[in-house]
């Protein structure tokens, strides 16, 4: 425990904010290398997909804080808020550089949001996070009571779709969209084993 | 026959050579930005033979599909110097006057080499503008004398799994498969590529041989050719078998048939930079000349 101790009692020194403030640089700086050839020589869709990709990574790791208390005794409840509209500026920032960079044209990102599924479905996502974007304060917190807990439940199919989209958009068979949604997986599953630590023991049959 | 499609530019026209090997305008209109969205932000006037200005080596070179070496971008510029490229071979079999084993200056003794600026669209979306050094592909298929019988031609790809990460790593079945039907492979503007800017093809561009057929998506113009056979069914092409759906046999570039994943209607000429606006996609890449050999056929059922 010494070593579980050690982490929580050295990120109890971290301000949540920071998290805000190195996403936002992060977030910035790829914006920046985009501009300056740090990106290569297609820097609108290596953009594009690294807001995607870190964007994934969030919600991931906003998924594994809760299993990380229960299992590992590890404590990130306080960063839990920011790691969240953090994933969801790193989406809305990956959809900017998708509609205005990449399609460019209102008609088009209608058409393709309309007619190509993995769009669709990476949309879907995006408009689940919306809301719980918008209340993720303490005003909304105290004013939904407990419904703020289920409302906060659409990160569950918001992670789904989000796997769903990477894996659809890809050709070929690389592992990594199958990794990340292995991880959303298992990280999801984690939620359905009960709180009750003792279980009855298997019955025997006796025929 | 050498020289039968002309260009209507050379690199030595529009590009000193001190300018290809520099990066042009990294960022050509940084102000674009505002005007990107809503506005119809689609360059209108880039016309087929318009200012073909060849992308800058950098471009060409580090922006490359070619899976053996891993599906990023980036990989075959990272990882194609580990590929053996001589001594080459390869392999001629099939319905022909003079099967074989050649060597790269065997295949190509005898035929002129040519150099032809040529718009390159990639079913991605995205495109370039590449000069080539090569021989049109008709000149060395007429020279292994293909019988009557056959119908098509189909290459295959060098593989080199100890040189090649992704096909240690079975990104996509290997080896890589393409085809034409002879029709196609005959016609002047298809051809076998041994350079490009006047130099011997980079590794990650598909060295020592590689067959360009403008027109055609990208992944139909198949890299580091090790075997060219000539047959009478229409040969098996490598994106066709993992996805018939997504990628046609014929995969002519095609503004109306869209990929099922994304629209064909528009590219983005690569090396514009993070603003860089997109453009109309033409009709056979803009090589209209080919029409004639899709004549009776309907392009949406053969895409
Ligand atoms: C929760 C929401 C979303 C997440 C987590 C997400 C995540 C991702 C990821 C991980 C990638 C692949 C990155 C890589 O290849 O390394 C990606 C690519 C992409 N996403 Fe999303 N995405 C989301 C929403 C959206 C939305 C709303 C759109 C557009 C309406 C969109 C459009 C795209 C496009 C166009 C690509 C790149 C496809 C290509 O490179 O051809 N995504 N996204």
């Amino acid at each position: 425990m010494a070593v579980t101790d050690t982490i929580n009692s050295t990120l109890r020194k971290v301000p949540a904010w920071a998290i805000y403030v190195a996403g936002f640089l992060y977030a910035a700086w790829y914006f920046y290398l985009g501009l300056t050839g740090g990106l290569g020589v297609e820097p609108i869709n290596t953009l594009e997909r690294k807001y995607g990709l870190t964007a994934i990574q969030l919600i991931i790791a906003g998924l594994a804080v809760t299993p990380l208390r229960r299992w590992a005794n590890i404590n990130l409840m306080k960063f839990r808020r920011a790691i969240g509209v953090t994933a969801f500026f790193f989406v809305l920032a990956h959809f900017c550089v998708w509609a205005l960079l990449d399609v460019q044209t209102l008609a088009r990102v209608w058409a393709d949001i309309l007619k190509r599924p993995y769009i669709t479905i990476g949309m879907g996502a995006f408009l689940l996070l919306i809301p719980l974007a918008a209340t993720s304060n303490n005003l909304s917190v105290r004013k939904l009571g407990p419904k703020w807990r289920q409302l906060h439940k659409l990160v569950y199919p918001a992670a789904i779709l989000a796997a769903i989209h990477f894996i659809w958009l890809v050709k070929g068979f690389p592992w990594e969209p199958f990794i990340y949604a292995g991880i959303i997986a298992v990280l999801l599953a984690l939620r359905l084993v009960p709180k009750k630590r003792r279980q009855p023991a298997p019955r025997r049959a006796t025929t | 026959m050498a020289y039968r499609w002309k260009n209507d530019l050379t690199h030595a026209d529009v590009t000193p050579k001190a300018a290809w090997l520099n990066r042009r305008q990294i960022m050509a209109g940084a102000a674009g930005l505002g005007a990107g969205f809503g506005a119809a932000s689609i360059a209108g006037s880039a016309s087929a033979q318009d200012a073909l200005e060849p992308n800058p080596l950098e471009d060409i070179t580090s922006y490359n599909n070619f899976y053996e070496f891993g599906t990023g971008k980036e990989d075959p510029m990272r990882y194609a110097d580990q590929m053996e490229i001589s001594p080459w071979s390869i392999t001629v079999d099939g319905l022909c006057d003079n099967p074989g084993e050649y060597s790269l200056g065997e295949l190509t003794e005898g035929l002129t080499t040519e150099e032809r600026i040529y718009r390159f669209r990639c079913v991605e979306a995205w495109s370039m503008v590449v000069p080539w050094n090569g021989i049109e592909l008709g000149d060395v298929l007429a020279k292994l004398g293909p019988k009557p019988e056959a119908k098509f031609v189909a290459f295959e790809t060098t593989v080199q799994p100890e040189n090649m990460p992704g096909v240690r790593r079975n990104v996509i079945p290997f080896p890589y498969v393409e085809g034409l039907r002879m029709d196609e492979a005959m016609h002047p503007l298809a051809m076998l590529a041994t350079g490009l800017y006047g130099e011997p093809m980079p590794k990650q561009n598909g060295a020592p041989i590689r067959l360009v057929v403008p027109w055609k998506y990208g992944f139909k113009s198949i890299k580091s050719i090790v075997r060219i056979s000539f047959v009478e069914e229409q040969p098996p092409a490598t994106w066709n078998i993992i996805n018939p759906n997504e990628y046609g046999f014929y995969s002519n570039v095609n503004p109306l048939h869209s990929h099922p994943r994304w629209s064909q209607e528009s590219e983005r000429v690569i090396g514009g930079g993070l603003f860089s606006s997109r453009q109309p996609t033409l009709m056979f890449n803009g090589y209209s000349e080919v029409a004639p050999l899709y004549e009776d056929m309907d392009l949406d059922v053969y895409f």
